[in-house]
């Protein structure tokens, strides 16, 4: 009873600051975010108060009673639902700023709901609310069982779980309010960045704690790279965000870097967040549930060791790459340059023990949807890991920088990799935390692959084109020595790529409304009538033993 | 986790022996094709950075054995591209402007040069086919504020027009006649009756009656008894049916209120000199060009702006 006490009236100091900062507030944002502080705090209170015994209420509610013996999902069964919540999220706001490319009048003529404000809005919630929600989720799921424990610090783990939804309703908030300090991926002002560094070392604790207390005498890969990703991302964060606030009551601050320093912070920050974030904490994922719904071993320890110490040790080098032809020094661009192609192998190892753990199960491709979504991840992995180090090349990149094929890059990786391994872990979480015997449908989960496939394939392939175009238009030279188009002429050419780009984002977020029903459904208990994704022929014919030959 | 060995059926290889929520792994050797292209990408980047710059040391980095860098090898570019240019940059730099389209060859490269300087520098005024906008002129037209010889159009681009500070700039001031208290706007209503019926619209009435009469105190100056305008102060022709800001009631009242001082910036100097007169060129060349008047005194016929010579 204490502690509740104690509890309760940290939450309501928490609001009472919150409140108090809104009243000593400099700008009108800072004093909206501060409001949505202190009505979290509150809400924090109220389910504090609503019962001494909430946490029993909340068993009662999701069916789990408190056992020991059983692993702490409760968290995990939020990220879940998060996941899939800011999934379509972020969907939506991508296939909105494409369609305001194609057709600038949706940008409706408010600030608040032009292009500049709305882009972060898509990538922070496709990248940190619906990648973040799935890695943190998934990550406590692996975690305790490939430890054989129970979550350390369970309590912490629901803090980092709410929280890190406050840190994702600041962010968003803050573009839309125009709060931002302009760093791509990094979007968030100094006060959200110090919350996040709290969350996020609760993180570190909850799983560092459970690896501490394992019954199993080795660390599994997964959890090689779930670490390499939480402690990375850590040192990331604080790095890039180095920052100093106008005022204290103030939602806006200086870098501490400036010029080409800065830009090169901001790199190294934003290429490792696709290092450390959408790879190495994504092929944890992969390392999981590929063997797992496979049921088959991983395909080689030792590539596992090597590709993972390679990738770790080269990815940090790269960010250069995004410099090219810059005021950037020479020497760090080459150096940029050429550890980003050094990677090329480090990341196809993750690839090729994804797929090749599929040997002795290639069938499944045919018959388990998840894994057919699994492969294509894979595939996509393998893609872009490809036509990143190839990117960075200088000559090519003299050709794609600031072209559309960056766009079609970044989503042949997001869309392809992070979004179809996503899909997978979500389809085979579901049905294992909330005790159902199958999935709701696993044809649902074919229309959804072909869905998001068709979807990438449309977007990867007209961004191909567009950026091509964009870069071969940009630098034509007419017979007499000089440039042939206009900006604008180049623009103008873009649109029947920008149409086909919106089309595939129709298809992809159609893909995820359709996991949004079959999870939905999966969760409420039901189980689609329907046929199986593969019948074995059964020849009754054949079904009998051999008749006895009656001697002659 | 059990430490058993076992080999995996399916694969013939030997597992690990270690065992996590029932995943094992196997003992499988790096496949030799992975493992041999991670050492040529390691042995070719070593190689790169010897050749090119690379290696942080105290002072500087390591410049490279090939003596590369970006900003030489752009310089190398800009100065070919500069060189293979400068024969024909010479030349129009050499000849008066007016007699730029009596060369087809100088002419031909003077609207290539100048298309593509007008792409960079006019299209956001004027859009990418100079078809101009509501207070941006219309280029392709053969109505002219300033006068559409290649003289003219050569002096407007160099001095801009209402250029504060310059002295030569094109500079033309239309009063405020209702900002001011010149006219009331009973008045304004009356002269812009009056200019409607210059342009072709409406009908003689009393307002009409009433305008003309202010006509003739306040604007004749200017646009002329007849309404034509007057090319040496840049007063705009009233009587054709082309407006910079429109020929709606509402506007004409706005703009006889308020009078407008559109600003186009001085190119004379940011751009070179050839560069200016290739400008002129293309703008003379795109279909309203008028045959220049010194021109028209010399033997050799005037090409002027019949010539269709855009791309």
């Amino acid at each position: 009873m204490e502690s509740l006490t104690f509890k309760a009236f940290g939450w309501l100091g928490a609001a009472l600051v919150a409140i108090i900062a809104i009243a000593l507030s400099a700008d009108q944002g800072f004093a909206i975010h501060m409001a949505i502080v202190a009505a979290a705090a509150l809400l924090a209170l109220a389910a504090t108060l609503s019962g001494a015994d909430y946490a029993s209420v909340a068993r009662g509610i999701l069916k789990t009673p408190v056992d020991t013996g059983r692993y702490d999902d409760d968290p995990i069964r939020w990220g879940v639902i998060a996941t899939v919540f800011w999934g379509v999220v972020g969907f939506l706001a991508g296939l909105y700023i494409a369609l305001q490319l194609a057709f600038p009048v949706l940008n409706l003529g408010f600030e608040y709901t032009t292009f500049g404000r709305l882009r972060p809005l898509h990538t922070s919630a496709v990248i940190f609310a619906f990648g973040g929600n799935a890695l943190i989720a998934t990550s406590f799921y692996v975690v305790q069982r490939t430890c054989r424990a129970r979550l350390a610090l369970p309590g912490l783990a629901r803090f980092v779980f709410w929280g890190y939804q406050l840190f994702i309703v600041l962010a968003a908030t803050g573009y839309v309010l125009g709060i931002t300090e302009a760093r791509e991926y990094a979007e968030p002002e100094w006060y959200v960045d110090l919350w996040l560094t709290i969350v996020w070392v609760a993180y570190l604790a909850v799983f560092v704690g459970t690896i501490l207390k394992r019954r199993e005498p080795h660390i599994y890969v997964a959890n090689w790279f779930y670490l390499a990703f939480i402690i990375t991302i850590a040192m990331l964060h604080i790095v890039n965000n180095l920052s100093m606030p106008v005022s204290l009551f103030g939602s806006k601050s200086y870098s501490a870097f400036a010029g080409v320093q800065d830009a090169l912070t901001q790199w190294w920050y934003g290429h490792n967040a696709v290092g450390f974030f959408l790879t190495a904490g994504f092929l944890a994922m992969m390392y999981y549930f590929v063997p797992k719904q496979a049921e088959r071993p991983v395909y080689s320890y030792r590539l596992s060791i090597i590709h993972f110490w390679s990738l770790i040790f080269l990815y940090i080098w790269a960010g250069p790459h995004h410099l090219h032809y810059t005021a950037l020094p020479d020497w760090a661009q080459t150096l940029g340059m050429v550890f980003s192609i050094m990677l090329w192998m480090p990341s196809w190892g993750g690839m090729i023990n994804g797929l090749m753990t599929l040997n002795g199960a290639w069938d499944k491709i045919r018959t388990d949807p998840i894994i057919r979504m699994m492969v294509m991840a894979l595939a996509f992995y393998g893609m872009s890991t490809f036509e990143g180090p190839m990117l960075s090349i200088k000559a090519v990149n003299s050709l794609s920088h600031y072209t559309d094929w960056t766009i079609g890059h970044v989503h042949s990786g997001a869309l392809g990799w992070n979004g179809m391994i996503t899909f997978a872990a979500i389809y085979y979480l579901t049905p294992r935390l909330w005790n159902r015997q199958r999935l709701y449908s696993l044809r649902m989960v074919n229309w959804h692959f072909w869905l998001a496939t068709v979807g990438i394939v449309l977007y990867a392939s007209s961004m191909w084109v567009a950026g091509i175009m964009q870069g071969l238009m940009w630098r034509e030279y007419g017979d007499d020595g000089y440039l042939v188009y206009a900006f604008s002429e180049v623009t103008a050419a873009m649109l029947p790529m920008y149409l086909i780009r919106a089309a595939g984002g129709i298809l992809y977020l159609a893909g995820s409304l359709v996991m949004v029903w079959n999870v939905w459904l999966t969760i409420a208990g039901k189980l689609r009538e329907e046929k199986p994704m593969t019948e074995t022929p059964y020849d009754a014919a054949a079904d009998r033993p051999l008749a006895p030959q009656p001697a002659e | 986790m059990s430490d058993n060995k076992r080999i995996d059926e399916p694969t013939g290889t030997e597992t690990v022996g270690h065992e996590w929520d029932g995943i094992e792994e196997l003992d499988t050797p790096l496949p030799r094709w992975w493992l041999w292209t991670f050492y040529i990408t390691i042995v070719w980047a070593l190689i790169y950075t010897i050749l090119f710059p690379a290696w942080p040391l105290v002072e500087r980095a390591t410049a490279g054995v090939l003596g590369w860098s970006s900003h030489g090898e752009l310089n190398k570019e800009l100065a070919a591209a500069d060189a293979k240019l400068l024969p024909i940059r010479e030349a129009i730099g050499r000849t008066p402007v007016e007699n730029i389209p009596n060369d087809p060859e100088l002419l031909r490269a003077a609207v290539a040069g100048g298309q593509s300087t007008f792409k960079v520098y006019c299209v956001q005024c004027h859009g990418s086919g100079a078809a101009g906008g509501k207070g941006y002129p219309n280029l392709n037209d053969d109505d002219w504020l300033w006068g559409g010889d290649i003289n003219a159009i050569h002096y407007t681009i160099e001095h801009g027009i209402r250029n504060p500070d310059h002295d030569e700039t094109r500079l033309s001031m239309m009063p405020a006649f209702g900002r001011d208290g010149i006219l009331t706007p009973a008045q304004i209503s009356n002269v812009v009756s009056y200019v409607q019926l210059l342009s072709g619209e409406g009908k003689a009435s009393n307002a009409t009656a009433r305008g003309a009469q202010i006509y003739a105190e306040n604007c004749v100056s200017c646009h002329g008894a007849e309404g034509k305008g007057d090319r040496v102060q840049g007063a705009p022709d009233l009587t054709d049916a082309i407006w910079l800001y429109g020929g709606d009631r509402d506007t004409l009242v706005a703009t006889v209120t308020n009078s407008r001082q559109g600003v186009m910036p001085r190119w004379g100097n940011r751009l070179d000199p050839a560069t200016v007169k290739m400008l002129a060129t293309y703008v003379h060349s795109l279909g309203g060009g008028e045959a220049t008047v010194v021109a028209a005194a010399e033997p050799v016929p005037a090409a002027g702006g019949a010539e269709n010579v855009a791309p």
